[in-house]
């Protein structure tokens, strides 16, 4: 079983890296995130060695992308898998990884608490919902993440309670465009 | 652009969140993306799903002394710094950020090759599991009937064409397998310029365009 802890809290966190370049919380994150990130790479096909480097590097940039996460979009969790699979493109397929223009919150503005909040928990509720999946559709959703699946062998329909999530998200990009106008 | 009609699928929004498209297929994602927030919004729930499975994943033991390390790369300057994410162009420019990336600028750096007919290509450089280009066709003009090996995705970026199965204006994306033989003519309004994506190469129909095909890559 996973170690018990509340999302919300690594969201501090994440704030404290930020604003304060906080060792302590940073160490905190680590020592959770880094294992996973780590055997996350390992299952994409990195030997020990490479996936030991590379997860040094997801976590340094963390740090240093702090200023951009935002919590009103994704956990703490589906950030590190983002900066995880980036790194993943780029050194274990040689790729570029081209990247949507984003919107960004800028620095007098910040998401809307009770929007975060909702997120986390939709968060916490996907993750539910997907160890309740069926063993065999859980192994297809693992397959397409972790590599061993191509586009076309990704069934349209994967079963994912996705619906509420991805409201919760289009909800807080359109306060994120009012907000930049 | 709110007026998007045609979306990504959910296969290419869950492999592109997963990493696993080839490189031209990440970068008209990127691109479908930068115009339209219902994808974006889409995609970052199929990122969820991915953070989801990294919280679920049996963690493997760091080396001892790893998170010194991670700090000297940190302080030492030793990592290049992040790339700035692309702020939204909110529209000022035909070509959205990512694929103004690849060309080295924006339209007028375009290095245009013609293939007949006022219709012009510009092949992208990605790894070669796919290909991309960025195609120009005057307005009104066909652009000839073909089929497809693999897929072929094409995203409007400046004006609308229009084939068998329906209008696609700009940020909309058409989908095309082998299942579908199309002749996309472009709107009489506007020349259209379009974003297009195969994992195959084209099949034209028609006896001159598949013997120039070899010569122009098309």
């Amino acid at each position: 079983m996973k170690t018990k802890y509340d999302p919300t809290d690594w969201i501090t966190h994440m704030a404290r890296i930020r604003d304060a370049q906080d060792q302590t919380a940073f160490a905190e994150l680590f020592q959770y995130f880094a294992p996973r990130v780590k055997a996350f790479l390992m299952r994409s096909g990195a030997d020990a060695t490479l996936a030991e480097e590379c997860t040094q590097e997801v976590m340094a940039t963390l740090w240093q992308k702090a200023h951009l996460f935002d919590a009103s979009r994704a956990s703490v969790a589906t950030w590190v898998f983002t900066i995880a699979r980036n790194r993943k493109i780029d050194a274990l397929r040689k790729q570029r990884r081209p990247e949507p223009e984003d919107l960004v919150w800028g620095p007098e503005e910040e998401p809307d608490q009770a929007d975060v909040l909702s997120l986390q928990q939709e968060s916490e509720q996907l993750g539910r919902a997907l160890a309740a999946l069926p063993e065999k559709q859980r192994e297809l959703i693992e397959k397409a993440y972790f590599g061993d699946l191509s586009h076309s062998e990704i069934a349209e329909q994967t079963g994912l309670p996705l619906g509420t999530i991805k409201s919760r998200i289009r909800l807080a990009l359109d306060r994120l465009r009012h907000a930049m106008k | 652009m709110q007026n998007v009609k045609h979306h990504l699928t959910d296969s290419l929004l869950m492999a592109y969140s997963a990493g696993t498209l080839p490189e031209a297929f990440n970068l008209i994602a990127a691109a479908h993306i930068s115009l339209c927030d219902e994808c974006r919004a889409r995609l970052a729930s199929f990122d969820s799903v991915g953070g989801a499975l990294l919280e679920e994943t049996d963690a493997v033991g760091m080396e001892d002394g790893s998170f010194a390390e991670t700090m000297r790369l940190i302080t030492s300057g030793a990592l290049a710094p992040a790339p700035a994410p692309h702020r939204l162009s909110s529209g000022k420019s035909v070509l959205p950020a990512p694929v103004r990336d690849y060309v080295g600028g924006d339209l007028d750096s375009v290095k245009w090759q013609s293939i007949g007919m006022g219709v012009k290509q510009s092949i992208l450089p990605t790894s070669k599991d796919a290909s991309i280009r960025l195609l120009f066709i005057p307005a009104g003009t066909a652009v000839p009937d073909h089929g497809h090996r693999g897929m072929e995705l094409t995203l409007v970026l400046q004006g609308a064409f229009v084939d068998e199965t329906d209008r696609f204006g700009p940020g909309d994306i058409e989908i095309a397998n082998e299942d579908l033989t199309h002749t996309p003519i472009a709107d009489i309004g506007e020349d259209c310029i379009c974003l297009a994506a195969t994992d195959a190469p084209l099949r034209f129909n028609k006896l001159i365009p598949r013997i120039a095909q070899p010569f122009f890559r098309i």
